[in-house]
């Protein structure tokens, strides 16, 4: 029994993770038509952006991950402006590819600045809580509020602002939010601004109990991907429980069954789930 | 365009046979092995790519799975030579068959999503077939790969002489005559009532529906036929560099021919041929300078994306429309 809460709270703590990700990429995907497959390398960008403003200049958690987020959607809106704003009117396609070549320069630019070895984070709130037979870090905990603050924000900003309700039309329909007077062209800025920070914050706080190295957006992007499909595209709630469920899924069958076809397991659930429901559990028919 | 493809003599067909031409005389005069080795990847690279386009660019499906059935070929070949001891030729055809049911399940499965849909639901297949492979250790011999593939037997010829497939000069016309069989089936299909069919289903589905056809049917048939290509190439692959590993099925792969058919032009005969010669070249060039090599990669994608509309043919269609506009009539 104990094995089981042991490994719904580490279930919970990465589904935490994957849906800070998964939101941002279906505001960039979702809203925007961009499969943004550098989500993961700017989320991994973000992952040492952090660590370098807590190790160099030696600033605390919070602050570091504070910094890194806006650093991260800084450079989302340069990436916009730069790589998807010019094929805005292309087919998604040319923007995967454009993703792509991304990923490339992201990754290897890393790899060439900081090496290919694992970077370990100065050790931050390493308390250990015992209750009932079950072991949890003090990180794990932060992981789960922080990653539940953040999505109450962002459900605020969309549905209390005019900014929000901006992003909103676009989403629902970009022309006729054109027509209205809405500026398109700003609202992808701070879609890109919004999903780029979130990936920071997620890997700002997965990052003391993972380890940071160039590598590590891609198994995250991955995931990404499925999480929005299986929630189906651009629903914000199906971000969230899709990446809770991910979250479930590949801790239980590590615990339970193996961890070699955690994957699998995965992405299987994603096929189910395609095969019954062929647009995604939140996704309109 | 369809009045000029039947004349003999028009300039596009002349151009084709010279290319022909010049492509079997290559190792007449090509003598560096490392040159020709490089020849022989854009080829299976060309024939893969050329076999994706047909889902992708003509049927407008993106399967992101193409990398797997590449692999699942290379290692059905690769296993029924070493385990089983078949010899190479009914092993092509077998490995083939195996990609193509393998590749009927998941497209009966996939192909019920649309859009973005399937393309992440098959990359999902990719990555799952990817992890089998690496972990299945008992039959793939997992992350060690397998190693020692033989190249193809001879093929003995009256008058007791043979074709032999020891010299890369042989393999290569084995896979340049492969790759030539890929264009002309593929180019058949596309210039046929069933090429037709697949581009109203890229066109409209509902529309195609409505219209009496069966948009799933085509699909279907379209997603095989790429499967059985891209299987006959991952088994050129698998004899040709003897060595596989469960690198050769990953994402990767899919995402590079993608590449391939988005750089050179989606939807033509000829971008991802082009593609596939133009970026394998670039990114062996691309070992020699100072500049990260991947990043340098990278950079050109993107410029290329940005200031290409429609890759390289669509590039050569406007520069062709600007300055020659009247040739090729």
């Amino acid at each position: 029994m104990s094995l089981f809460i042991q490994q719904v709270l580490n279930g919970v703590m990465l589904g935490s993770v994957y849906s800070l990700v998964a939101l941002g990429l279906t505001l960039e995907y979702g809203i925007l038509h961009i499969p943004n497959f550098a989500h993961g390398a700017l989320y991994m960008v973000g992952a040492y952006l952090a660590f370098l403003l807590a190790t160099y200049l030696g600033f605390n958690f919070w602050l570091a991950m504070i910094l890194s987020m806006i650093a991260l959607g800084l450079i989302g809106v340069l990436v916009e402006r730069l790589v998807f704003r010019p094929l805005m009117l292309e087919s998604p396609l040319s923007s995967f590819i454009a993703a792509i070549g991304l990923i490339f320069i992201f990754v290897d630019g890393a790899l060439n600045i900081f090496g290919p070895d694992f970077k370990r984070f100065p050790p931050t709130h390493i308390q250990v809580f015992h209750v009932l037979g079950i072991t949890i870090t003090f990180q794990r905990i932060i992981i789960v509020v922080v990653t539940i603050a953040l999505i109450v924000l962002l459900h605020l900003f969309i549905k209390k602002t005019t900014m929000g309700a901006t992003i909103e039309a676009t989403a629902q329909d970009r022309e006729g939010a054109q027509l209205v007077g809405i500026n398109v062209k700003r609202v992808r800025m701070i879609v890109f601004a919004l999903g780029t920070a979130l990936a920071a914050a997620a890997a700002a706080l997965i990052s003391p109990i993972h380890l940071v190295h160039p590598g590590m957006g891609g198994p995250v992007i991955l995931k990404a991907f499925v999480i929005i499909i299986l929630g189906g595209m651009g629903s914000i709630p199906g971000a969230i429980i899709g990446g809770f469920i991910m979250g479930l899924v590949e801790s239980l069958s590590g615990g339970y069954i193996s961890t070699a076809y955690n994957e699998v397991f995965a992405f299987a659930v994603l096929v189910t789930v395609l095969a019954v429901r062929p647009t995604g559990l939140f996704g309109a028919k | 365009m369809m009045e000029t493809a039947g004349k003999l003599f028009s300039p596009k067909s002349l151009m084709v046979l010279i290319l022909i031409i010049a492509a079997f005389t290559i190792p007449f005069f090509v003598t560096s092995r490392f040159l020709l080795h490089i020849m022989i990847l854009c080829c299976i690279w060309a024939m893969a790519a050329t076999s994706m386009n047909l889902i992708m660019g003509y049927t407008g499906q993106v399967n992101l799975a193409h990398g797997a059935f590449f692999g699942i070929g290379a290692y059905s070949a690769g296993l029924l030579i070493l385990k089983l001891g078949i010899p190479f030729w009914p092993a092509l055809l077998l490995a083939c068959a195996i990609t193509v049911v393998l590749g009927f399940l998941i497209g009966l499965l996939a192909l019920r999503t649309k859009g973005s849909y399937f393309a992440i639901g098959t990359m999902c297949f990719n990555v799952i077939v990817t992890v089998i492979i690496d972990s299945w250790e008992g039959l793939t011999e997992g992350a060690r790969g397998l190693l020692g593939i033989p190249r193809p037997p001879p093929i003995p010829l009256p008058f007791g002489k043979e074709i032999t497939f020891t010299s890369v000069a042989a393999n290569y016309y084995l896979i340049l005559v492969s790759l030539l069989l890929t264009i002309l089936v593929i180019y058949r299909i596309v210039h046929s009532m069933m090429g037709r069919s697949f581009m109203a289903v890229r066109g409209n589905e509902e529309l195609a529906e409505s219209l009496g056809m069966n948009a799933m049917k085509a699909k279907l048939l379209s997603f095989l036929i790429s499967t059985f290509f891209a299987a006959w190439a991952g088994v050129l692959y698998a004899t040709y560099i003897g060595f596989l590993s469960p690198e050769i099925s990953d994402y990767h792969v899919t995402f590079e021919l993608l590449t391939f058919c988005l750089i050179g032009g989606l939807g033509t005969m000829v971008g991802p041929l082009i593609g596939a010669f133009i970026l394998t070249i670039i990114s062996e060039l691309l070992h020699g300078i100072a500049v990260p090599r991947m990043v340098a990669y990278g950079f050109v994608l993107i410029i290329i994306m940005i200031f290409l509309r429609g890759g390289l043919m669509g590039g050569a269609r406007l520069l062709w429309l600007r300055f020659g506009g009247k040739g090729g009539r």
